[in-house]
């Protein structure tokens, strides 16, 4: 789960990490009472899961309320590359020197935390990391222990951070990892920690993600999730308890198990189709899960034609069978097009069990995939 | 012969008592694994499928003798369920266990640092030697004994593709599924260094996925330490960056690594036939035999 920066900064502001004044703003008038309030100049950012936000128009620096208005105006509503601007942060400017990159993360070939602090702030880290990976100082951490505060200390030598600032550098990090520690996160990262004129440091930007499979135990954090969600039919995914990725294709996708499904996407590529979206329905195949998962993939406008693949394991074909017609009985017409395809176990029995009055049955995953993308050729 | 696993390693149920434990447990028993104790602390002294119930899995390893552990325990207790089974001299600690907070499997990883035992999974199907014994949740028919290993991150895509095989006569010494998990504990190279050892393995299948580094890591240890010939699957070529595929561990991150593109450019470089679909490795490991 990734958190809006508004969220994050609140994060790292409550464990210690020194953030500018900023409040947020869901209409003009309120951005222009927080800004007078905080004072000018003051960044007016729009709180999206875009990367490059600033060089797409979402983020503007603005010194009086006309500003602010005219600034609030252009940017709350605006469409920024695919998503809708509803929350915009008001946050007091910073004068910098310089600008710094630290960050925490998860390093799954070493299975370790890493701890990261680069000179090379403010820009694509990633970029910097392809391009230059020396100017990123790295050091693994023992998660029985968590980070020494030596561990801290070298990592900002390493990186060749201004003596002047290093003691606060190193202890930003050490309280970064702390926290990325505590919300079970798999990324922390300031980008940019800024050094003032006054050799303040100071975060500028927040990045937290949290281990999806972790937030049983951090409910606050959980909490932020609705909010934090952009699009309608992934909150809805997350009501039903299904792993779902929206994608730009034609073609719905619902299968069981990640890999399988993944490969049925794949296919749905390789015979030139275009994948409308990843759905895993997990184990078993229990009518209700089918309703529900039929249903997200049948709202999606996109989506001309759908397949179905089961692998039944444990799970028997005649059950998936019987949940499948008990499922799409439910709908008085059936919207799209729907192919199914059961292997696996009982899958013969299955497959005779399915009523063909109201899906295309195929026996081969191949065979599936192929029949889906003429229906969804056909629907267009 | 097989790898990890054969008909006299005697098993114990982590979470015995669930019902995800009991129902596999009773699987498990009719497929012909030798299941010798469960544990479920609190409710030792009680019977599961006629199998022992201990409180602790020390007393229940040293009262059966057992090898090898299977752990059902629900994701918020499953870290401390591993670390119990690796306090044992078990051989083998097997994870079935989907979503265990990554950060709790880091702590795991710092403590097989320290242990001799093996760590297989977690969020894995389990591990299969047809015909002799199962531990994990793997639908036993539709394996068949043979003379082909396979080593996949993914459990119904291994299923897709064992079927592929059992169909067309070709069975299998053991299948094993590492998990799709980003810590796990058994490496495709763990694995493919065991078939490469087994004389009965004459040709591995690896199915692999987006994300991480391991299937590069494999492709240079093939390249360099294998004789068995290997037939290679990744998923996800379609996945877009920044996006979780299910698996915890299938995700492109936004530099590009991880990608299904660089990790069949690896395999292809240490002479690995990578397949367009499950079918096609089928084919691949016809050729191969």
């Amino acid at each position: 789960m990734r958190l809006h920066e508004y969220q994050a900064k609140d994060v790292f502001a409550d464990a210690g990490v020194p953030t500018p004044p900023s409040a947020l703003a869901t209409t003009v008038d309120e951005v222009v009472e927080h800004a007078e309030e905080i004072g000018y100049p003051v960044a007016v950012k729009a709180q999206v899961h875009v990367g490059g936000r600033g060089k797409a128009g979402g983020i503007k620096l603005v010194e009086n309320a006309e500003e602010a208005r005219e600034a609030a105006d252009a940017i709350l509503g605006m469409d920024l590359k695919g998503y809708n601007v509803d929350k915009v942060l008001v946050e007091g400017a910073v004068d910098f020197k310089n600008e710094l990159y630290v960050g925490i993360t998860m390093d799954r070939g070493a299975g370790k935390p890493v701890a990261m602090v680069s000179t090379q702030g403010g820009v694509n880290i990633e970029e910097v990391a392809a391009e230059n990976p020396e100017a990123i100082a790295r050091e693994h951490i023992d998660p029985a222990f968590g980070m020494h505060p030596y561990q801290a200390r070298k990592a900002v030598y390493d990186a060749g951070v201004p003596k002047a600032v290093a003691r606060d550098v190193a202890s930003v990090l050490t309280t970064l990892y702390d926290l990325w520690a505590d919300t079970d996160a798999s990324d922390a990262e300031i980008n940019p920690l800024m050094i003032t004129e006054d050799d303040e440091v100071i975060a500028a930007d927040a990045v937290l993600n949290v281990d999806d499979d972790a937030l049983f135990r951090h409910p606050d954090l959980a909490e932020m999730e609705d909010e934090a969600a952009e699009d309608d039919l992934e909150a809805k995914a997350n009501e039903y308890g299904f792993d779902y990725v929206r994608l730009d294709g034609n073609v719905g996708i619902i299968g069981n198990g990640a890999g399988l499904v993944m490969t049925t996407l794949d296919l749905v590529d390789y015979y030139g189709g275009k994948p409308a979206n990843f759905l895993d329905i997990g184990g078993g195949a229990k009518a209700e899960r089918v309703v529900n998962a039929l249903d997200m993939v049948f709202s999606d406008d996109n989506v001309d034609a759908v397949v179905f693949n089961i692998f039944g394991g444990i799970t028997r074909g005649d059950e998936v069978a019987k949940g499948i017609n008990e499922a799409l009985g439910q709908f008085d017409e059936i919207p799209k097009p729907v192919v199914v395809r059961l292997a696996g176990t009982n899958a013969t029995e299955g497959r005779e069990i399915l009523n063909d009055e109201l899906v295309t049955v195929e026996e081969t995953l191949e065979g599936a995939v192929q029949r889906t993308v003429e229906y969804a050729e056909d629907e267009q | 012969m097989s790898i990890l696993v054969d008909e006299d390693t005697r098993v114990v149920v982590q979470g015995i008592t669930g019902g995800e434990g009991k129902f596999h447990t009773e699987q498990m028993i009719e497929y012909g694994t030798n299941v010798v104790a469960g544990t479920s602390p609190g409710k030792g002294g009680q019977e599961v499928a006629g199998v022992p119930v201990y409180d602790t899995v020390e007393e229940a390893v040293n009262e059966e003798d057992a090898d090898a552990s299977v752990v059902f325990v629900p994701p918020a207790f499953a870290a401390d369920a591993i670390f119990e089974a690796l306090d044992t001299d078990l051989d083998l600690v097997v994870a079935i266990t989907e979503g265990i907070p990554t950060q709790d499997m880091a702590k795991v990883n710092k403590r097989l640092e320290e242990v001799d035992t093996r760590l297989q999974g977690p969020n894995c199907p389990g591990i299969i030697t047809p015909g002799e014994s199962k531990l994990g949740i793997l639908p036993g028919n539709i394996f068949s004994e043979g003379n082909v290993g396979l080593v996949s991150r993914s459990g119904t895509l291994t299923y897709q593709v064992v079927d592929s095989l059992t169909q067309r006569g070709i069975g299998q010494t053991t299948a094993i599924g590492i998990g799709g998990d980003p810590i796990i504990g058994t490496s495709f190279i763990d694995a493919l260094e065991e078939f490469e050892n087994d004389p009965d393995t004459d040709v591995v299948v690896m199915c692999g996925e987006i994300g991480g580094e391991d299937e590069e890591e494999a492709a240079a240890y093939i390249a360099e330490h294998m004789d068995t010939p290997v037939a290679g699957f990744i998923a996800g070529r379609t996945a877009p960056p920044g996006k979780r595929m299910g698996h915890a561990g299938a995700i492109v991150s936004g530099s590009g690594t991880g990608t299904a593109e660089s990790k069949i450019d690896a395999l292809n470089d240490a002479g690995v036939p990578v397949g367009d679909t499950p079918e096609e490795v089928a084919d691949n490991v016809e050729d191969l035999l």
